[in-house]
């Protein structure tokens, strides 16, 4: 995979990058079982905690921000790698990674607090719901910044030149897409809550 | 020069071919297929093992061969290592094997990918054979239904068994579904439009669009379980607000686009053998191909055809209903086109074309007794009877594994060499069409006449001795017809006709390069110009038998196989509550990944 090599193909888009779009789709068919399934299951739980007595709207939004910002470091990273801007490239890798650090420290504060305002997974379906669907995102989450990492050890070791790009704008393709995930995540969840 | 030519010696192709560690360490999509099919045709063995000693206590009222919890081991089992473990790989064989030469490639887009599927396919279905050791074999059936599968009403290890193994199959069915995406959408040898792909190829494609989209929802669907099972969340917990039908939807969802994986590649296989026998191209190509496509998309508007007997309302059962009727449409333009292909045609009656024309009759069977369940009232009558069993086993066994043979028959020369002997393949296709007639058809009337699914016993008052002894029989006579293929395979390794390119005379790509085909395929690669490449005259240009320069061959790679391991050892770790395990296993995964991203390896 770390040979740039341009082969030919049929559509003439690389293959790497066609697989990735698939992967994508049905990363589509995964995340929207799991947001049918918790709207599905909204308000129907029988005892504890609530969707109003304990979702932070404005805390959320700060860590949603927080991520969208991500998205344009991404996108600034991949324009550095690309024009081969060694500096910028690093800074925006670093820029995007923790930013998505960042993200997920808020997760992990909310997790925490939600435990123990006495919302846990097995405690409710919203608890259940809401724990899967949240932290099957935080995961992806998590793995996008092992990523970004890597493609910045790569940048720092000077082996990811302009040739790399695609490295960069598959890596993106990626990240976009969980950011895209958190934007129907966030407007589900949090902003309209079944009355 | 002639005798530089002669010299060149594929790069990486000739050291190394030979030796477990060679086939341990293959990129190559002609070994990964060889792989797939002894693997899935060992696991068809012991699925039709478990039907066989089903049969053996149902031969006779009251039988004690097998207690109750022993038999729901046994049918689950059999369910499950028939769909996952036998149909499915078969059809991944023949992916690998067949598609690169059909359009013209040197291997698929992703080889490593491709060993990667293959390794993970065969730790899950070990993964969830295993249980019999443990005498923990998955029995809450096939499809699982809540809140049966509960920890409050499966406390063993049985059900962590299924779910943990068939998440792991779904790693290697979603890898592979990318990977010959790309391959076909991207590797075609120039000039091959996707309207003159082969129909196989084509069905393959549209199989693995379903794949992709379909195996998610099955995922979440047992991650739900899982954590169910292992973390105490309450998806399929009624008690606390929790709908039963959750899991049945999210299944059905995947499990009807599912039948589909199963039978589409079968129609393309089937679509390939009727041309070549009857001399004749295949009739209405291009209808085949969109009625194949629209299947797909319909496929996945009829899943609650399967919970009619859940009482979801007038609305959702004429909707249901009504498109389930629909979709028997593109499904019946596919059969009419291949009797039109027949047709006036100079028909050779060879063994891949009696198993062919058998799927066609089989699967019309199969067919009918499938848009009968389309009616709710009448699908009340059959839910959780013999006649369910029988419509599955047309469709599955008379379609799926007849076409699946058809194919075996059909290109067994061109991946070994050698033709099959025609007398006991004849004889192969008479029994097991006989067998399967014999056991399947009576269960339509034992459905009928009431005998429920999944029972391990029945009284002599309920009047169905005699036609429960005659479908044993039956399906003894089905498990011994392979007896004779598989005497056919070892006496066809000694004394097997050599086969030459094309034995059969056969349109496409595949057959216009040596049998078995040299590690790169193709010596120089084709430009295609007609859909029959090999019937039109010009229809490909000259492949030379030796490469007029020498072929880059991807070397082997242990990688894949590595992070199989650490997949596996995560499951190992899950089943044994051992949080260590997990972690050191997937640390593992992430280290093989790494390593995996990081050797030089050019494809």
């Amino acid at each position: 995979m770390t040979h740039a090599v341009a082969h030919h193909t049929s559509t003439g888009l690389d293959n790497r990058k066609l697989a990735f779009w698939l992967f994508i789709g049905s990363e589509c068919l995964l995340f929207g079982s799991l947001i049918a399934t918790y709207l599905v299951y909204e308000g129907r739980s029988v005892a504890g905690p609530t969707t109003h007595e304990i979702l932070n709207i404005p805390l959320t939004s700060i860590s949603t921000f927080d991520l969208l910002m991500s998205s344009l470091a991404m996108v600034l990273a991949l324009a550095a790698v690309a024009r081969g801007d060694r500096l910028w490239s690093r800074v925006w890798l670093a820029t995007t990674a923790l930013l998505g650090l960042v993200f997920l420290g808020f997760q992990a504060y909310e997790f925490t607090h939600f435990v123990h305002e006495g919302l846990t997974l097995q405690v409710n379906l919203f608890g259940s719901t809401f724990f899967v669907l949240t932290g099957f995102h935080g995961g992806h989450v998590f793995v996008g910044v092992v990523w970004l990492v890597t493609l910045l050890i790569r940048s720092l070791q000077g082996k990811l030149g302009p040739d790399k790009a695609l490295n960069v704008e598959i890596a993106g393709l990626y990240w976009h897409f969980v950011d895209a995930v958190w934007i129907v995540i966030f407007t589900v969840v949090y902003l309209i809550q079944r009355q | 020069m002639a005798t530089s030519v002669v010299e060149h010696v594929p790069a990486a192709a000739a050291e190394n071919r030979s030796g477990i560690w060679s086939w341990i360490t293959t990129t190559d999509h002609k070994r990964i297929g060889i792989l797939y099919g002894v693997t899935a045709f060992v696991f068809f063995l012991l699925g039709g093992l478990e039907a066989l000693i089903i049969r053996a206590q149902l031969a006779s009222p009251n039988n004690t061969l097998v207690d109750a919890d022993t038999y729901n081991q046994l049918f689950t089992m059999h369910g499950t290592t028939m769909i996952f473990l036998a149909v499915m790989p078969l059809s991944a064989a023949f992916f690998n094997y067949i598609i690169p030469l059909q359009i013209g490639a040197r291997d698929v887009a992703f080889p490593r990918l491709n060993a990667f599927s293959y390794w993970v396919f065969l730790f899950g279905g070990l993964f969830i054979n295993s249980s019999f050791l443990f005498g923990a074999a998955p029995d809450g059936g096939w499809f699982g239904y809540a809140n049966l599968t509960s920890k409050a009403y499966s406390p063993g290890l049985n059900i962590d068994f299924w779910v943990l193994g068939l998440q792991i199959l779904g790693i290697a069915s979603l890898a592979a579904g990318f990977n010959f995406v790309v391959t076909i959408v991207n590797m075609r040898a120039p000039g091959m439009r996707l309207m003159r792909m082969p129909v196989f190829t084509w069905m393959s494609l549209v199989t693995q669009f379903i794949v992709i989209t379909a195996f998610p929802v099955i995922t979440i669907a047992l991650v739900f379980l899982m954590f169910d099972r292992f973390f105490g969340t309450n998806f399929y917990n009624a008690a606390a607000g929790g709908d039963l039908l959750l899991w049945q939807h999210l299944f059905w969802l995947f499990g009807h686009p599912e039948v589909y994986i199963l039978i589409l590649p079968t129609m393309g296989m089937v679509s390939e053998v009727l041309p070549t026998f009857s001399r004749k191209p295949l009739f209405g190509y291009a209808v085949v191909v969109y009625s194949g496509v629209l299947i797909a998309i319909m496929g996945w508007g009829v899943w609650s055809h399967h919970m009619f007997a859940t009482g979801l309302g007038p609305i959702a059962d004429s909707v249901f209903g009504a498109t389930t009727m629909l979709i028997a449409i593109p499904t019946g333009v596919k059969i009419f086109n291949w009797i039109a292909t027949m047709w006036g045609g100079r028909i050779e009656l060879k063994t891949p074309m009696l198993f062919a024309i058998g799927f066609i009759a089989m699967f019309i069977i199969g067919g009918l007794s499938g848009v009968m369940h389309s009616s709710p009232p009448s699908d009340l009558q059959q839910t959780d009877t013999y006649f369910v069993v029988a419509h599955i086993h047309y469709v599955l066994v008379g379609g799926a594994i007849m076409g699946i043979f058809a194919a075996v028959y059909y290109w067994w020369p061109k991946v070994f060499g050698k033709m099959l002997h025609e007398g006991m393949g004849k004889a192969h296709w008479f029994f097991m069409l006989l067998g399967m007639n014999l056991s399947f058809f009576p269960m339509h009337f034992i459905g009928l006449l009431g005998m429920p699914r999944r029972i391990y016993t029945y009284d002599t008052a309920l009047g169905l001795d005699t036609m429960n002894l005659v479908a044993s029989i039956g399906a003894f006579i089905l498990g011994a017809s392979f007896l004779i293929f598989i005497y056919n395979v070892l006496w066809t390794r000694k004394n097997g006709q050599i086969a030459g390119k094309n034995p059969w005379n056969a349109a496409t790509l595949e057959w216009a390069i040596s049998s078995p085909p040299p590690v790169y395929n193709f010596s120089v690669l084709p430009t295609v110009s007609s859909r029959l490449p090999l019937w039109t005259e010009n229809g490909v240009s000259e492949i030379p038998d030796v490469p007029p320069e020498p072929v880059h061959v991807p070397g082997g790679t242990v990688w894949p196989i590595m992070t199989a391991t650490g997949i596996l050892a995560v499951a190992t770790g899950a089943i044994m509550h051992t949080l260590w395990i997990v972690v050191a296993g997937s640390l593992f995964v992430v280290f093989s990944i790494y390593r995996w991203a990081f050797e030089p390896f050019e494809v």
